[in-house]
């Protein structure tokens, strides 16, 4: 609309491209980002879409039709997905606290929030494993009720909840202490009760940024290796996750194989992350134009 | 008395009754014992610069706020041990605090939608209340558009007929013209004041606007450092400020020192009758740079030195020194005398000069 509108000013029409910018330097700046974007990500993945069909399109597909390669690829997805759901609301719960309440000792535990992101996955797995091992004490407490921890789905699904939380936390925090406090006291002055007001007015807000914690929780357990080897026990149509499959199949020198499972969740991955935008994208253009 | 409206004080009851009211925020005291009343259908100012507990006040009558000590009543009921939600109080916040992922017609509804199941009343009812809602704050045709899609003036409208869609007992308006450009405040204004006379319903109104305050209210109460300091109607309030503060704030003001003695009151050379009840003493003589009439050199008045003219606009700026002291006095262009001009003598007279005992 306001390209129309400058149009008979500037005498022809200009692509939008050629607007003005308040910031100088368009040309450079979009050239070093799409070098930098095709040296560091693009060319690597365009490397792992050619590889497979080396040995041709038949043992891709046999590759990927294996029965442990899908238990390992739905193993993967479905831990992930399980675990970036759980996250979201207690996320969103850790964040509420830290960001609505004044208490002592606030900092310290919104510093522990970041752990898992400092933490080299590996040091996390082993820990996991010591604590929910078989021999660990909340391990042999959830063995008494008939839970296997480690060594199972459950622990792989316990590593990827650890490794998710602070990606919630982190993209919620900044969204609800942003909020309009004043907001939910208008909802109060109008009679809604505090559910009301947290369902009606608080989530609508962050659900944006729920969403997008939660792709990133997801994309990262997806793609999460070194926790969770510790802790699954790694048993073939089981607990082995699509990435150990990978290191196997690589460690068998079938490099066209390991390159079949990682496209697949590429594919996967990337169709995944384009929905959630589209959903955000949506949710943007309903609250703010 | 000099009252906007005919005004049957013993007829019309109290509708709001606040007494003692107290509130501190840590060692920072934001009200201190204010008590005031407001009459069925009044509209009611609060006024008074930051800081003054203004907001506080009407957050205390909201329910936002929990007062240390005092007592809020409405229509005899005790407003403080209701909670929020059942006070039935509609708030208009200065940054309108509109929900923004609702379309203006659900902003409208959503006091109504949120009511319990056998309080709610039906879809084609709520529809209907919103329509006619939309036609009150005159933006019919907006139902479907989100409040980022409306300008600043049209968003406090959909924050008044929300706050208006609960049928409230009293309206409670904090700045709501704060945000807002000036032609859009003045238009605003008026149409608030027709709204408040259609709706009938008591409001209290926050503002450190003092025309705004002056041009809208029934009766404006003053506030400073947490205390109320006066409450009157505008004309009173205007004519007769309680203490220089309210002169000051209300106004420009000019302001000499002078003595009050035996019913006279002396500014430097001039003596003329003290205003009625004052005190015998030093004073502080306040008065408007815009109410004095001007006299040739050799008449009565405090003789002044006109150092410069300066039209602005309607009005003519006058500088001129008196007693030493630089005066910024006006005039209205056509009533200004023919002979004030830079570098004359004249004789300056106060028409309403009101006098404080020297603090």
């Amino acid at each position: 609309m306001t390209a129309a509108a400058l149009a008979p000013l500037a005498g022809k029409p200009r692509s939008r491209w050629k607007q003005p910018s308040i910031l100088p330097g368009f040309p450079l700046a979009m050239g070093w980002t799409l070098t930098y974007l095709g040296l560091v990500v693009v060319l690597p993945l365009i490397a792992l879409v050619v590889r497979p069909w080396e040995l041709g399109l038949s043992v891709t597909w046999s590759t990927l039709t294996e029965p442990r390669v899908l238990a390992a690829l739905r193993l993967s997805f479905g831990s992930a997905f399980l675990a970036a759901l759980t996250n979201v609301p207690i996320g969103l719960l850790v964040a509420w606290t830290l960001t609505r309440y004044e208490f002592p000792g606030r900092r310290l535990i919104d510093a522990f929030v970041d752990l898992p992101f400092a933490l080299p996955t590996a040091v996390a797995g082993i820990a996991l494993t010591a604590i929910y091992g078989p021999n660990g004490p909340l391990g042999e407490l959830f063995a008494k009720i008939g839970i296997k921890t480690a060594y199972s789905p459950v622990g792989i699904y316990i590593a990827l909840l650890f490794i998710g939380l602070p990606f919630v936390v982190r993209t919620i925090q900044p969204v609800l202490q942003d909020l309009d406090r004043e907001v939910e006291e208008a909802a109060h002055t109008l009679g809604a009760t505090n559910l009301q007001r947290f369902w009606l007015v608080v989530l609508p807000a962050v659900l944006p940024a729920l969403l997008s914690g939660f792709s990133l929780a997801f994309a990262r357990a997806v793609g999460e290796y070194g926790s969770v080897i510790f802790i699954a026990g790694n048993m073939p149509m089981k607990s082995e996750i699509a990435p150990l499959l990978i290191v196997i199949k690589l460690e068998q020198y079938d490099y066209a194989g390991a390159a079949s499972v990682g496209l697949a969740m590429l594919a996967i991955s990337f169709g995944g992350l384009l929905a959630m935008n589209g959903v955000q994208l949506f949710l943007a253009r309903r609250g703010r134009v | 008395m000099n009252f906007r409206q005919a005004d049957d004080t013993s007829a019309s009851v109290n509708a709001l009754e606040i007494k003692g009211i107290s509130k501190a925020y840590g060692r920072f005291p934001a009200l201190k014992n204010v008590s005031l009343q407001a009459k069925d259908k009044e509209f009611l100012a609060l006024l008074g610069p930051s800081g003054s507990g203004k907001t506080t006040l009407l957050r205390v009558l909201a329910g936002l706020e929990q007062p240390d000590a005092g007592e809020v009543r409405f229509a005899g009921e005790d407003f403080l041990a209701l909670p929020v939600r059942r006070r039935k109080v509609g708030m208009v916040f200065q940054h309108y605090a509109l929900f923004r992922h609702m379309t203006v017609a659900q902003n409208i509804a959503f006091g109504l939608t949120v009511r319990k199941r056998s309080e709610k009343p039906a879809k084609s009812e709520i529809a209907d209340r919103v329509a006619h809602l939309l036609q009150l704050v005159q933006l019919e045709g907006l139902d479907k558009r989100f409040p980022s899609q409306l300008s600043g003036g049209q968003r406090q409208r959909v924050a008044l007929a929300r706050a208006l869609a609960i049928e409230p007992k009293m309206l409670l308006l904090d700045e709501p013209f704060g945000a807002l450009d000036a032609q859009v405040r003045r238009e605003l204004r008026r149409w608030l004041r027709e709204l408040h006379d259609r709706a009938g319903v008591t409001t209290v109104f926050v503002t450190h606007d003092q025309e705004e305050a002056l041009d809208l209210a029934d009766r404006v109460a003053i506030l400073k450092d947490g205390e109320l300091i006066q409450l009157g109607t505008p004309n009173q309030v205007y004519e007769h400020p309680a203490t220089p503060f309210v002169f000051d704030f209300l106004g420009q003001a000019c302001r000499m020192p002078g003595v009050v003695e035996k019913g006279r009151l002396l500014i430097a050379d001039w003596e003329s009758e003290a205003p009625a009840g004052a005190a015998d003493g030093a004073v502080d003589v306040f008065f408007r740079p815009d109410e004095v009439a001007f006299a040739p050199a050799d008449g009565a008045g405090l003789s002044a030195l006109v150092r410069g003219v300066t039209q602005r606009g309607p009005d003519v700026r006058i500088d001129c020194v008196i007693e030493g002291q630089t005066v910024e006095l006006q005039a209205h262009g056509p009533t200004l005398p023919p002979g004030v001009t830079t570098g004359l003598s004249v004789r300056i007279k106060p028409l309403r000069p009101q006098v404080y005992a020297t603090a």
